[in-house]
């Protein structure tokens, strides 16, 4: 019998409140309490409510019938404070052996790309958050929009997990087909589990699109579908966002009616059964390494990492927030950690991506910004005060290593202005006494004004940093 | 095809946009082909650039002989005689001047000098709209004498022109509204304006709007058939600017730069009050209020008043080079006009590599969409911005990037070739 995995993904982020620069410095609190509840509430009663009852009702219905579920730290949080229902309902699906709970980032953030130390940890508190609110261990792993790299897997593998979840993207698979199990290329006792894409995207993006050649999609059809697919072929991954159900598709397009109706038809119709990901990967042998040399994901036709990273808005950000990553360790305070994991979240970034300005469908949902570039300007204005409170949270005898690079720096300047010496003295024919003279007053200039602009409040004391001399010994290239 | 286009000015001798977009206009119809104009403006000066329209000073004309047209223009004008307070486009040393004599009612007379020619000022002054019903005047004479098969008039200056031609001729007009006196006033209205604009857009066959905002106004305001209604947005001349010929930046504060009529229409005070936000949270960034206008003392003492005039500069009107030597300077271009039908100055500060901050209230933001955008009431998200460009560079690349290159695809040649169509659509009927 041939294998479908479910897989849905559970996220909401906190977004941020329009936080003016002159709140900088003023005013620590960064959210939009108002929206975040808002559109909590209106998702939980369009789509997670309702869908988790259908759930339920089919696991117990069908005994055949499997799901997997990964859900954010920042979702159950905000299940927590805005919807203890959706929480409990959560709960009770997590309860039924049928059910399996993948882990994540808590932060549901971009670590995996920034920082290794920092990814584990965010793994690791999600695996925490996992036993807290639903007493189980998972052994599965997706990372962030399913984001994935060969190294990234090898990150995963020595966490202990024993499969990973990532997209089937077409650039990476080539004539091969997505409807197997991989494993990594690094550590092969890591599974990866492919998305279908376009099976997944039928449901997910097109099942209400009247223009599509294929609608109205109903589970009948679906099924036809599956059993076209070559009898080889062993394992089809359905994963969406969880709020495709209600909130992305309506339940006046019949995405609802489509779900209650798809267990009876796969069990039905065709020769494929209901698998968790965790059964796929101990029951299936993997076919192959993937090479996944270049980050993948699921977004966007390009399957890359343009949705969050790339052009100068986000990189500006992105490079901004992970700066702050060797302070942020050495800081306690339970409010500066609790910021510093919100704002990885990667919707900041996705509200910062600059690709779709002809068509922001989908990048406009729940976008609470009209541009890019007024996200952009939110985003840093809580940034700066976010890099205010960092720095001075930071004890100052923990700032040592600071100064160890910085003097570092000023050792890499000071070969550098040796090397323009050189090639001063190249240039004007040896005359070494002139040249040595301004070498040596370049010298002092940019060491000076390089510890002006770095180390500000430190160098007080040597204040005389004259512009028109680092002039010159810009020139001197 | 032959146009008879009545406007109000035409480069060099311009004090606003209209002037730009006139010449922009039928130098790309030009470029389009196929279409001839006879480009009437009151008073010639003699220098405009004569190699692409035939430019005609209406008091060239001598309308000794068409008087008859009179009687029935004054019948419609006269009521126009008494207080002209509220003047449109006007350069603001005129308009003072002009001003201060405040001529009460007027008797309604045509002045000819001793050829039968008509004296224009070729200004706006108090005297406007006397001068808008003696153009009128003219047009009709024109009318009877060109040969043509599409009358174009640009703003409600031109309307009567235009009515009049049309009624001589029984050619199609069409008439390119490139603000209404909603944009001007604030919705002050003048009564005796918008009667000349809504009996403009009555008589005309077809109505070009400079943007949806605009098309919008004409719609709900003017109640003028939505089909009637054509949106053509303006577009900017290629600008080849040599930085070399410009002066160099002498201070090494951040610059934020208004430039335009201080003028209600341009929200002045906004920028003023966003300023003084911005101050109190930076150093090294001064601000800059380009041009002259009505509104110019008032805020030389708001700015007094909230104590940041030694970072807060006035430079009084600028022309020619000057305006792109300013633009040069700055590290963010403002403009929170309160009601801007289009406002072609974002574009030239984008060909400038200068970023831009423009109000939802303007046509341009229509089209525009590497530029930051808010309400012109909404000083803190202006002062944000401003912020935000001077503070996190990334902005500034990506809009030197990318709005450039947006701005260069707003062609004139684009913008006439909808004229054309439009003409073209009124004729074959």
């Amino acid at each position: 019998m041939r294998k479908l995995c479910l897989y849905f993904q559970v996220h909401q982020p906190f977004r941020l409140r329009r936080y003016r620069f002159f709140d900088i410095g003023n005013d620590h609190y960064y959210y939009d309490d108002y929206l975040n509840e808002s559109v909590m509430k209106k998702v939980a009663e369009r789509s997670y409510l309702p869908t988790n009852k259908i759930m339920i009702d089919l696991l117990n219905k069908y005994k055949d019938f499997k799901v997997a579920f990964s859900i954010s730290g920042m979702a159950l949080e905000q299940f927590e404070l805005y919807a203890p229902e959706v929480l409990d309902s959560f709960r009770a699906l997590a309860a039924h052996p049928n059910v399996e709970l993948l882990d994540e980032t808590y932060n549901h953030s971009l670590a995996s790309l920034a920082n290794k130390d920092e990814f584990i940890r965010q793994v690791k508190e999600h695996r925490a958050a996992m036993k807290k609110y639903f007493g189980v261990t998972p052994r599965v792993f997706r990372n962030t929009e399913l984001i994935y790299s060969d190294e990234i897997g090898a990150t995963v593998a020595e966490m202990g997990y024993e499969g990973l979840l990532t997209e089937g993207a077409k650039h990476v698979l080539g004539w091969k087909s997505p409807n197997y199990l991989y494993c990594n290329a690094i550590n092969p006792r890591l599974k990866v589990l492919l998305k279908n894409f376009t099976l997944s995207d039928d449901i997910a993006f097109r099942f209400s699109d009247q223009n599509w050649a294929e609608w109205p999609l109903t589970a009948e059809k679906f099924a036809g579908w599956l059993r076209e697919i070559p009898a080889r072929e062993e394992v089809v991954g359905l994963f969406m966002d969880y709020e495709t159900f209600g909130e992305h598709q309506w339940k006046e397009t019949g995405i609802f009616e489509f779900l209650e109706a798809l267990p009876e038809k796969v069990l039905g119709t065709t020769d494929f059964v209901f698998s968790t990901p965790i059964e796929a990967i101990e029951e299936l042998q993997p076919v192959s390494d993937i090479s996944v040399p270049h980050p993948i994901s699921w977004a966007d036709e390009e399957r890359d990492l343009t949705a969050w990273l790339g052009n100068e808005l986000q990189d500006e950000a992105f490079g901004k927030l992970y700066a702050l990553h060797e302070e942020i360790r050495k800081i306690k305070d339970p409010g500066i950690l609790k910021d510093w994991c919100y704002l990885q979240a990667s919707d900041h970034f996705y509200y910062m991506c600059t690709k779709f300005f002809s068509d922001g469908a989908v990048h406009s949902y729940f976008n609470p910004y009209d541009t890019p570039y007024d996200a952009f300007i939110n985003f840093m204005n809580v940034m700066s005060d976010f890099e205010i409170r960092v720095h001075t949270a930071v004890p100052a005898r923990e700032k040592s290593p600071e100064l160890a690079r910085l003097t570092k720096l000023l050792k890499e300047k000071e070969n550098e202005v040796k090397k323009y010496q050189d090639e001063l003295i190249k240039y004007k024919g040896g005359d070494k006494l002139t040249t040595e003279k301004t070498a040596s007053k370049k010298k002092k200039a940019s060491v000076s004004s390089r510890k002006k602009t770095t180390v500000k409040k430190k160098t007080t004391a040597k204040k005389s940093s004259p512009g028109s001399r680092k002039k010159t010994s810009s020139s001197g290239k | 095809m032959k146009v008879l286009m009545f406007g109000w000015e035409f480069p060099p001798h311009i004090s606003g946009g209209l002037g730009t977009a006139s010449y922009g206009l039928t130098k790309g119809l030009y470029a389009a082909g196929g279409v001839d104009i006879l480009f009437v403006v009151p008073k010639a000066y003699g220098d405009e650039d004569q190699s692409k329209v035939k430019v005609l000073g209406a008091s060239e004309v001598n309308v000794r002989k068409h008087f008859y047209h009179f009687d029935e223009l004054r019948a419609q004008m006269s009521y126009l005689e008494v207080h002209s307070d509220i003047v449109p486009y006007t350069d603001p040393d005129e308009f003072w001047q002009l001003k201060k004599k405040e001529v009460s009612s007027r008797r309604w007379y045509v002045q000819t000098d001793e050829e039968g020619r008509l004296p224009f000022s070729g200004k706006y002054g108090s005297d406007l709209l006397d001068e808008i019903a003696r153009y009128a005047l003219v047009a009709s004479a024109i009318a009877a004498e060109y040969d043509f098969d599409v009358i174009h008039a640009h703003d409600w200056l031109a309307y009567p022109a235009g009515m009049a031609a049309k009624e001589v001729s029984g050619k199609p007009l069409v008439i390119h509204v490139h603000a209404t006196d909603f944009d001007r006033s604030r919705g002050n209205v003048n009564p005796q304006v918008y009667e000349i604009e809504k009996r403009g857009m009555d008589a005309a066959d077809k109505i070009i709007a400079v943007s949806n905002l605009t098309r919008n106004t004409i719609i709900e305001k003017y109640h003028i058939p939505p089909e009637k209604v054509v949106t053509v947005y303006n577009a900017v001349e290629p600008l080849q600017l040599n930085k070399e010929n410009f002066s160099q930046r002498s201070i090494p504060d951040k610059i934020v730069t208004f430039l335009g009529r201080i003028t209600m229409q341009k929200g002045p005070e906004y920028f003023v009050e966003a300023a003084v936000r911005v101050l109190q949270k930076m150093n090294g960034v001064r601000f800059v209020m380009a041009g002259s206008g009505d509104m110019m003392y008032k805020m030389i003492s708001l700015v007094a008043s909230e104590k940041i005039a030694d970072h807060f500069h006035f430079t009084g009107f600028l022309k020619g080079d000057d305006v792109y030597n300013m633009l040069l300077q700055s590290d963010v271009y403002v403009m929170p006009s309160v009601s801007e039908p289009f406002g072609i100055s974002p574009l030239e500060a984008l060909q400038s590599d200068v970023p831009v901050i423009i109000s939802h209230q303007s046509g341009v933001a229509e089209i525009l969409t590497h530029a930051l955008k808010v309400n012109y009431w909404d000083i803190d998200a202006m002062a944000d911005a401003i912020y935000g460009v001077l503070n996190y560079p990334a902005l500034t690349t990506m809009f030197r990037k990318y709005g450039k290159e947006e701005v260069n695809q707003l062609k004139w040649e684009n913008s006439a070739r909808k004229v054309k169509e439009i003409y073209e659509s009124l004729t074959q009927v």
